[in-house]
């Protein structure tokens, strides 16, 4: 006695191959909503307390990162501008304007404006500004064309695939150190020669070792 | 039935479980610079200075070199040699920290004065041409007028810098041909 129809051999093979397009097809998902940017946040612009345009300030009237960033080249931590350095300037400049008015109330009651974080690692990575300044990485490199926009957004995912990339083929992306801050610098067409030449100059090591950082 | 239950349920409660852990190794309970704090009432984690407080190695007896003052007057000399690295540097800083109102020549063309900002005076007037150095180091550390203050952002041998690199500006802007090296005159001279 057949209990089960010929066919259903087909269908054995069939769902045996499936199952396989299955599994990766699961796979192949999870690792695009893993790099998506509902995941990473790449290209969202966060709401802030106060609208503040790096493509009005940097771009509009040629202010250096370091006029508001000032730790930068010196420390992990890039720094964020006190509310003393808004008013260096807005004391006159547009002192009436409503969207500055949290700016004015912090300033009047020393109570600290709320940014909203847009890069953050998890904290089980260490991450150091000033190496990255000193050797040669610009800004943009990481953050994009900063200059260009009016609200702040990544560009990058800030993951560890991403880190290392850099870190095992630091020549592709080295520039020279006084270009850092320029945000229009485009890497010459034979960028691998200058960039050798510069790990070189700069005594730039392949940092990969896990405890670089995860400390 | 119940057992495979088991079986298949276990493994996936132990993942949910693991990835609990996974955020909390992403939140550390420890403070990033400037994060916010629901433990002191200001809600800042970075702590303001106790008045009076003087870190270690930075005792700052040197009035000269810390205030801009020999005695009771205003510093009349730098506190160290002004070298080529220490114009260099302060070229850059004030590229940074002054070019934005007073201008890159020091005229007080800068760009967030051309939007409203009120306009300083021009570096080669007489009276600051004539000014002394200490009288710089003071207006940069305490601020004037309209001109807030920047210690904090300023470091106090990029003060100085900042210094030496105006007082070249100064020079620059009523060098004649005669101040010109021989050799570098000739050059000059065949620029269009
Ligand atoms: C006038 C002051 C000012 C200048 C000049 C400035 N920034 Fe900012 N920057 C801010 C403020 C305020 C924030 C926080 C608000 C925000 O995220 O938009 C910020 C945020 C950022 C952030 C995101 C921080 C986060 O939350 O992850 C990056 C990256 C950044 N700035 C890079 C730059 C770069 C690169 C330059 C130079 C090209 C620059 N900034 C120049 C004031 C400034
Ligand atoms: C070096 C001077 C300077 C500093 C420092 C500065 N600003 Fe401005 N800001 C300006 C000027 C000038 C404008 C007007 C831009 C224009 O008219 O194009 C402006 C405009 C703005 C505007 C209105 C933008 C618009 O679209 O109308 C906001 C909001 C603002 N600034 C926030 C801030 C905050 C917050 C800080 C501190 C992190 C800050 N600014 C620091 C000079 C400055
Ligand atoms: C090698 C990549 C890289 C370069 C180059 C880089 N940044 Fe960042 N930046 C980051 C990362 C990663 C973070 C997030 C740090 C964290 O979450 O702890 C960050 C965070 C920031 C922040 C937020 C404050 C902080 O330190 O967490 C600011 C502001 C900032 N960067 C400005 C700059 C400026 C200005 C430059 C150029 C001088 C620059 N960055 C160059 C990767 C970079
Ligand atoms: C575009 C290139 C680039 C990217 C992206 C980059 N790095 Fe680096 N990183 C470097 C270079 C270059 C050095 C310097 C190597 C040396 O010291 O020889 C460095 C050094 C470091 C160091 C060593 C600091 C020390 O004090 O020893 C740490 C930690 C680090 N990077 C962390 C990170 C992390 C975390 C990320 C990702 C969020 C990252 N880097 C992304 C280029 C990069
Ligand atoms: C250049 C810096 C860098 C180096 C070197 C590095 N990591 Fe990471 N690692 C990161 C960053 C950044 C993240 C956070 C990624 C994210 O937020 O998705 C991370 C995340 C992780 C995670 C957690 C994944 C998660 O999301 O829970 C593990 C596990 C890990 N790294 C293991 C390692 C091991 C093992 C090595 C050595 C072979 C190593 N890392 C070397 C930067 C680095
Ligand atoms: C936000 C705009 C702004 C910036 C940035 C700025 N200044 Fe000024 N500065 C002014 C204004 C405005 C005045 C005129 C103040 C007044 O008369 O009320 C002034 C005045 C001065 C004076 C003249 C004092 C006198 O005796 O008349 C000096 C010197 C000076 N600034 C030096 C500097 C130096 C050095 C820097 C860089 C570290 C700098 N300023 C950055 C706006 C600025």
């Amino acid at each position: 006695m057949q209990i089960f129809h010929p066919s259903t051999n087909t269908i054995a093979k069939v769902s045996i191959y499936g199952a396989v397009f299955f599994v990766a097809g699961l796979l192949w998902t999870g690792n695009e909503i893993q790099r998506s940017s509902y995941v990473t946040g790449v290209g969202v612009a966060r709401p802030q307390p106060v609208p503040f345009s790096h493509k009005h300030h940097v771009s509009g009237m040629g202010i250096d990162c370091r006029y508001c960033h000032t730790t930068v080249e010196t420390a992990a931590f890039a720094g964020m501008p006190p509310t003393e350095t808004c008013m260096s300037c807005h004391s006159q400049i547009w002192a009436e304007s409503p969207m500055l008015e949290p700016v004015r109330a912090s300033f009047r009651t020393d109570q600290s404006i709320q940014w909203t974080r847009v890069h953050d690692l998890p904290e089980f990575v260490y991450f150091d500004h000033s190496i990255h300044v000193n050797k040669g990485i610009g800004c943009d490199t990481c953050h994009g064309r900063v200059d260009q926009m009016p609200l702040m957004w990544n560009v990058k995912t800030l993951q560890m695939e991403w880190c290392l990339e850099c870190h095992r083929e630091p020549e592709r992306f080295v520039r020279p150190r006084e270009e850092v801050f320029n945000m229009n610098w485009r890497p010459p067409v034979d960028q691998l020669t200058l960039g050798r030449e510069l790990v070189r100059k700069y005594q730039i090591r392949k940092l990969t070792d896990c405890s670089i950082c995860h400390r | 039935m119940r057992r495979s239950v088991l079986h298949g349920g276990a493994p996936v409660l132990l993942c949910l479980l693991a990835a609990g852990c996974r955020q909390d190794m992403h939140d550390q309970p420890k403070y990033k610079p400037l994060a916010a704090s629901t433990f002191f009432e200001d809600g800042r984690s970075a702590r303001p200075l106790v008045p009076g407080t003087v870190a270690r190695g930075h005792l700052k007896v040197d009035q000269h070199l810390y205030a801009g003052r020999m005695g009771n007057e205003p510093a009349t000399t730098f506190p160290f040699a002004v070298t080529r690295a220490v114009l260099e540097r302060g070229r850059e800083r004030y590229n940074i920290f002054c070019a934005p109102c007073h201008g890159a020549l020091g005229d007080g063309e800068g760009m967030v004065v051309k939007r409203g900002f009120r306009h300083p005076p021009s570096f080669h007037i007489d009276r600051l041409r004539e000014a002394p150095v200490g009288h710089y180091f003071d207006v940069i550390t305490n601020g004037f007028g309209a001109m807030a203050s920047y210690a904090s952002r300023i470091p106090t041998e990029d003060r100085w810098a900042i210094i030496a690199y105006v007082r070249a500006l100064q020079l620059s802007q009523r060098a004649t041909l005669a101040d010109v090296p021989a050799e570098e005159r000739k050059r000059l001279e065949r620029l269009p």
